[in-house]
């Protein structure tokens, strides 16, 4: 049989906002772009995303500004962040968050007539711009039609819609191609029928999401299983900073079936408060140092911030996510847990219920349809959940390219850098159509001066046989069990809370469940076979699972989405640091690299006093790099 | 905690396919996703369903349960007798391509036939001013998570493959309202060519779409029957006609 090919300028792997954003803009560059989808178009996990999109535009309290909201994010990244990716979001969020307007985006409204923010954990003003509690939905329909607007002008001029961008929904990539060291497409199937398909492109985009699918509760639906980032490594690049895994505060813990579901933020910025199992509102308890100018430490003060934000602290459920869940972690360790093991969250007490439906109206939906619950009159559990990893694909901040693979670009969550430690709530949307944007613009950059690259024959056969591979195979083990275990190993051992000898543990697992992955054996054909897809998916977690394991291994401190037992304080040494992924054919590798030095317009953003408690005296004496 | 549950899947492919009956554990507070999970875990690895997000966001999951068109993530399974099979098919209205998963590629045809929106050519990026009462009109029909139920459900095109041609379905008439009711959108003629094109007319207004909306859009009542009442004021209205008459003789 022959095989499928295509040949397009720029292909975009993963359909979320990122990706999606970035084919925008390189077809607006006047390229011919392929969007590869795991799923169905318009399905990808940015529909989860709730709460809203962090950009300063001053709409609700005008002293914000990029400059606010480039501390804050580096604050809640505790330093470790990309200077020059969080400035370069902080600077083009509002642009972007205009522009989806323009695209016929319909966010919410102040009186005034513009778009309405909202308060958030790590935030210093009000400023995500929302959606009632379904904002992610809005961007990816709003992108979605946007490709369709561009289908549709291609239509007029070429007299075929799909001339110059085309979906292929339900289509996963197996392998990024490379000749003479640069790219020069990529090799997958398509699920519903399993057939082979290969892609022609000199530049390649990843915008694959997140990993969350390696651990067991989690936030994420199937299709974040890291692949990206495991098709990133395999194709010669780099993931920087993979022991940062952000932990959702609030996830839903009861009925098992929906434990880790996401319970948005908005709900604590709505006014949620959290108790223990003894009714005390615990999260005053646990405001670490640096935030202690920055948050009530009392509920009166806590309460009134609510009306007058300018002469009270912010409440401490306000925290940035990294500080709550592990607030709620000690609660729940400490025996004040609920009945299911999480603690509660009520915003019934505060907010009248006609307001809780309309703010919040997916949130009453999903505890009403799939927990029995009516939060606009009792409180809801919850508990931590995996739901972003901060760790990605080591890119050029002003270009998303990717360090050391020409041709190839990363953007969204599986980028590295931009979100340090630890994300904020809301930036997560923004970053990606600030740097989804960038990629698109990097690789038609990139484009215009590469020449054609044609892929051999000789790595088509490989990647074909790879495919095959399962298939062959007699009676050897079960995807399905393998994944199981795989998230037990990494939620027992590598979760929240981490110690050597546990991690240690885990990597002696990982690489054991990565042995006999080697020999998974596939039942029935190719024909839309879950089964099949899995053994892919599976080889990409323990990828991402061994990366997380041995950067988690190595960074002896806790910071951000990293908390080690036996090393529980923060060490400016470690600051400085990131830590290296890459794979070498066998193993994943790490190694330390020193972080760009912070330039002084930006180190002078801040008061010295703050650094101090982040910075070596060495650096806060140099004061930045000029 | 467990019981045994008797679920009826249907398997096989556009050539050939029958009912199944497995039985299945199932736990306290477990939707009907959950045990097709579990049985593609244990006995049928091979067993295609689609999903996403597990949480009723996405709109995935979209199948028949006991024959009407249902989210299987928000489908409790106590919401059935303990002693009732639960059946599980494909959605009706579109091909199957193999066991629960159905090709619903017309539903992506159709959504690149509605015209995109058109912002004021003169409204520089930021500038958008409106109200939130009148975003709420439009909010209401961008809630929809393309599950395509209201399409599986609507008799219009379940029962005659032919309408499929020139009926566009619920789904995309809350897209064209959608941009009709857009405070800013300034192309013009929608509902006329919702009637036109896209086969407004052919809905003989059952309700059924927004009977299985799982996110409670009133598409009847707030999309369909609100368009149609307009076009025919537009279609039939003397004074506009006569309007329109002296529009022409002014503008010549």
């Amino acid at each position: 049989m022959t095989l499928e090919r295509h040949k397009y300028d720029v292909l975009v792997i993963g359909a979320g906002g990122a990706g999606l954003r970035a084919a925008v803009e390189a077809r607006e560059a006047g390229l011919s772009v392929a969007i590869i989808c795991k799923s169905l178009f318009g399905k990808a996990h940015t529909v989860m995303a709730e709460g809203g999109a962090a950009a300063s535009m001053g709409n609700v309290n005008d002293n914000d500004s990029w400059m606010v909201h480039f501390r804050d994010t580096m604050r809640g990244g505790k330093f470790l962040n990309h200077y020059r990716m969080a400035e370069l979001h902080a600077k083009e969020a509002p642009d972007r968050i205009w522009e989806l307007e323009t695209w016929g985006a319909l966010f919410d409204r102040t009186k005034e007539g513009k778009i309405s923010q909202r308060n958030f954990g790590g935030h210093e003003y009000p400023r995500l711009a929302h959606v009632g509690d379904r904002t992610g939905l809005e961007i990816i329909r709003t992108m979605q039609q946007k490709i369709v607007a561009l289908q549709q002008a291609d239509g007029r001029e070429f007299g075929d819609m799909e001339a110059k961008i085309k979906v292929f929904a339900e289509c996963t990539i197996t392998e990024i191609l490379k000749e003479n060291g640069k790219i020069a497409g990529a090799y997958g199937y398509w699920r519903e029928s399993g057939e082979e398909v290969l892609f022609e492109a000199p530049a390649v985009i990843i915008a694959t999401g997140g990993v969350g699918k390696t651990f067991k509760i989690t936030s994420n639906s199937w299709e974040g299983t890291g692949d990206g980032h495991a098709l990133a490594l395999k194709a010669g690049a780099n993931l920087v900073d993979m022991e940062f895994l952000q932990f959702h505060p609030t996830g839903m813990v009861w009925p098992p079936s929906v434990r880790g579901i996401l319970v948005t933020e908005s709900v604590r910025g709505e006014g949620g408060i959290l108790t223990n199992s003894e009714g005390e509102r615990f999260m005053f308890k646990y405001i670490p140092d640096v935030f202690k100018d920055k948050y009530a430490d009392n509920e009166a003060e806590a309460d009134r911030w609510y009306e007058d934000q300018d002469n009270n602290r912010r409440p401490p459920e306000l925290l940035p996510r990294d500080e709550v869940a592990r607030a709620i972690n000690s609660e729940v360790k400490a025996g004040r847990g609920t009945e299911h093991g999480g603690v509660f969250l009520d915003v019934s007490k505060r907010i009248p219920a006609e307001v809780i439906k309309k703010r919040l109206p997916s949130m009453w939906h999903q505890f009403y349809e799939l927990a029995g619950v009516d939060i606009t009159k009792e409180a809801m559990e919850v508990g931590p959940t995996c739901h972003y990893v901060m760790g990605g694909v080591e890119v050029e901040a002003d270009t998303a390219a990717a360090v050391g693979v020409p041709g190839l670009y990363a953007a969204g969550e599986v980028a590295g850098g931009m979100h340090g430690s630890n994300r904020l709530g809301g930036n997560s949307l923004t970053d990606l159509l600030v740097f989804g944007r960038r990629a698109g613009a990097g690789a038609a950059e990139y484009v215009k001066s590469a020449g054609a690259n044609p892929v051999s024959d000789a790595h088509i056969k490989a990647a074909a046989a790879r495919i095959e591979a399962p298939f062959s195979r007699q009676g050897g083990e079960n995807s399905y069990s393998l994944h199981a275990e795989l998230q037990e190993v990494t939620h027992n051992l590598v979760g929240i809370i981490r110690t050597r000898t546990e991690i240690e543990e885990a990597i002696a697992k990982i690489a054991d469940i990565r042995a006999r992955s080697k020999n998974v054996a596939v039942a029935g054909g190719r024909k839309f076979n879950p089964g099949f897809h899995l053994a892919f998916d599976l080889d990409n977690m323990l990828l991402v699972a061994e990366s997380t394991a041995k950067s988690a291994l190595l960074r002896e401190e806790s910071r951000g989405g990293h908390t080690r037992d036996d090393f529980p304080g923060m060490n400016p040494d470690w600051r400085q640091i990131n830590q290296i992924a890459s794979f070498d054919g066998e193993k994943v590798n790490i190694k330390s690299q020193t972080l760009p030095v912070i330039p002084k317009e930006l180190f002078d953003l801040f008061d010295v006093h703050e650094l101090e408690k982040y910075m070596t005296p060495a650096e806060i004496a140099k004061g930045g790099s000029n | 905690m467990a019981r045994k549950l008797n679920l009826r899947i249907w398997r096989g492919d556009a050539t050939d396919g029958g009912l199944k009956d497995v039985q299945v554990d199932v736990n306290e507070g477990e939707v009907v996703l959950d045990v097709i999970h579990r049985v593609q875990a244990t006995q049928m690895g091979d067993l295609a369903v689609r999903w996403n997000c597990k949480a009723g966001k996405c709109g995935s999951c979209s199948m028949e349960i006991n024959g009407k068109p249902r989210l299987a993530c928000m489908t409790q399974v106590a919401s059935f007798d303990e002693n009732e099979t639960i059946t599980v098919t494909p959605l009706r209205a579109f091909p199957v391509i193999k066991d629960l998963v159905a090709d619903v590629s017309f539903n992506y045809k159709k959504a690149m036939e509605v015209p995109a929106y058109e912002h004021p050519k003169e409204l520089a990026p930021g500038e958008a001013r409106m109200e939130q009462i009148d975003v709420e009109r439009s909010q209401e029909f961008r809630k929809c998570i393309e599950c395509f139920l209201c399409q599986d459900v609507c008799h219009v095109i379940r029962d005659h493959e032919e309408n499929k041609k020139s009926f566009a379905g619920p789904r995309f008439f809350i897209r064209i309202a959608e941009l009709d009711m857009h405070p800013l959108d300034t192309l013009k003629n929608r509902k006329r060519k919702a009637q036109e094109e896209h086969g407004l007319g052919m809905c003989n207004i059952t309700k059924c779409c927004t009977e299985v909306c799982p996110e409670h859009i009133k598409i009847t009542d707030n999309a369909i029957i609100p368009m149609k009442e307009r076009v025919v004021d537009i279609k039939y209205d003397p004074a506009r006609m006569f309007a329109g008459i002296l529009k022409r003789e002014k503008r010549n």
